[in-house]
């Protein structure tokens, strides 16, 4: 039995896991206020490029978004399988391409502001 | 001391003359304080002497009675009548293939259960002369709630991804892995990682929970496969990223 | 005497449908599809905020729709759930040990809901 490679996954599963839990329900109150007509300041225009324009802030949006895209995308392949699919590689081609697209475009995005 | 009339259904199966498995019920006078291992007891003595179930200790130590008490992973001896309402369903086991009745196919688990090879590894050899392996009660700490496994299977029986992956080492044999990996006196854990670190080892483990909730003994083997794979993860990381840091 | 086992089949589609347990596992796993989609709400948010004032004002008219309401709702509701789920079982992949003793889990699981309540608050007092 060779060893698996899951740990490279399972890793960023892991962290990720634990910085959603942390901070999106906050995030998606902020959203959702928006969504409300609502905008918090952090939200508005200027606060937010401010943050973003920032090297620390950078930081801690790619953070944030890394993590929770890698650790949604390793999760939903587990439950793609839980579900009954066994094309297992293929999902995981699917997964982890949709979870590299959203962290090129993050860094991408980040770099423009 | 109370006595109630239970309805019994009892999932029967015999290889010579069945093609599939089909229910039988047996009207069984329960005394209140019985186990669902006495009401068998009482069909085996009174009813039908043809009805095939395993057991020995009566006391949740042998890990033998092992079965499906309305849809739960039981041991029969710990399954109290006055837990149940008046209708009792009893099946083998899932997730293991029916011998005859109640009887379960085991030898896949004892195969994985060798595999994970759960006795002690001596970092050294030494003589007896040369003294005990000395271990404090902290370093006993570690890894005693694993000790008290019976192996009888329960977490299999309970564990959707035994169920549906069949290869998967599983709950009960990760758990001693890692009960013998804690071990302060074992220098073992690499053998067992090339077992336990694969693809049929923990990380078939979605982290469902369901073998810890069901052990009769209180052994938490999802606490344990969840520290394999911490463990797995560092060792990975440190091996590919680190090759240069020696264990 | 020949052996037949007989193996009873199970369901690679519904088999979660079988068991409450396995019911709040799926209700748990699933979650990451809201966390996906959220995160990539993020990463649209983030590519309009790049863009300028106008693009990003747009972003936020998008959001201010009954689609935005509905699925941030049912987004909040699945991050709280994958929160709690994800703190509650801390203990079991993360006992720490003292000595002779396991610090006792809802510790752990204390420590982690009071740091979750500490962040959201900082987040809400520095955001709205």
């Amino acid at each position: 039995m060779a060893k698996s490679n899951k740990p490279i996954f399972w890793g960023p599963f892991a962290a990720g896991g634990t910085i959603t839990a942390f901070v999106t329900p906050v995030l998606v109150l902020l959203t959702l206020f928006a969504a409300l007509g609502f905008v918090p300041s952090l939200l508005t225009y200027e606060h937010l490029h401010a943050f973003a324009a920032n090297w620390l802030g950078k930081l801690v949006i790619f953070g944030v978004i890394l993590l929770s895209l890698w650790h949604a995308a390793h999760r939903l392949r587990v439950t793609v399988h839980d579900l009954g699919v066994r094309a297992d590689g293929m999902v995981a081609i699917v997964v982890y391409f949709i979870a590299s697209l959203g962290t090129v475009a993050t860094l991408f995005y980040l770099l423009r502001i | 001391m109370s006595e109630r009339q239970i309805q019994l259904e009892v999932l029967r199966y015999n290889p010579e003359t069945d093609s599939e498995p089909r229910f039988q019920t047996y009207s069984v006078p329960c005394l209140n304080e019985w186990v669902v291992l006495d009401a068998l007891n009482y069909v085996k003595d009174n009813l039908d002497t043809t009805l095939s179930y395993r057991w020995s200790c009566h006391m949740a130590v042998c890990g033998s009675c092992g079965m499906m008490v309305n849809g739960e992973p039981k041991l029969a001896c710990k399954a109290f009548i006055h837990e149940y309402g008046d209708q009792i369903r009893v099946e083998p086991l899932a997730n293991f293939p029916i011998e005859r009745d109640l009887v379960t196919v085991v030898e896949d688990f004892i195969a994985k259960l060798a595999s994970v090879k759960p006795y002690l590894i001596p970092k050294e050899d030494k003589p007896v002369s040369a003294g005990e392996f000395k271990q404090t009660p902290a370093q006993l700490l570690t890894f005693k709630q694993y000790t008290l496994c019976i192996n009888c299977m329960l977490c299999y029986a309970a564990c959707p991804q035994y169920g549906l992956v069949p290869e998967f080492i599983g709950p009960a044999a990760i758990a001693l892995a890692h009960r013998y990996n804690q071990d302060s006196r074992d220098g073992g854990r690499d053998e067992r990682q090339e077992v336990i670190a694969s693809h049929e080892g923990v990380w078939e483990c979605s982290f469902v929970g369901a073998c810890s909730e069901v052990c009769p003994k209180h052994v938490d083997p999802a606490g344990a496969l969840q520290q394999v794979k911490v463990a797995s993860t560092i060792d990975w990381y440190k091996e590919h990223l680190m090759p240069w840091v020696k264990k | 005497m020949s052996r037949k086992p007989y193996i009873r089949e199970i369901s690679k589609t519904n088999w979660f449908f079988s068991q409450p347990r396995y019911m709040r596992y799926m209700a748990r796993e699933v979650t990451c599809i809201f966390i996906l989609v959220y995160t990539i709400l993020l990463v649209f948010a983030l590519k309009n905020l790049a863009q300028g004032p106008e693009a990003y004002a747009e972003f936020l008219e998008a959001l201010n729709s009954p689609l935005g309401i509905l699925f941030n709702l049912a987004a909040l509701v699945a991050a709280v759930y994958h929160s709690t789920s994800w703190f509650n079982v801390t203990p079991q992949a993360m006992p720490i040990q003292r000595g002779e003793e396991f610090v006792p889990g809802n510790i752990i699981v204390g420590a982690h809901y009071g740091g979750w309540v500490v962040i959201s608050l900082i987040v809400l007092f520095l955001g709205v």
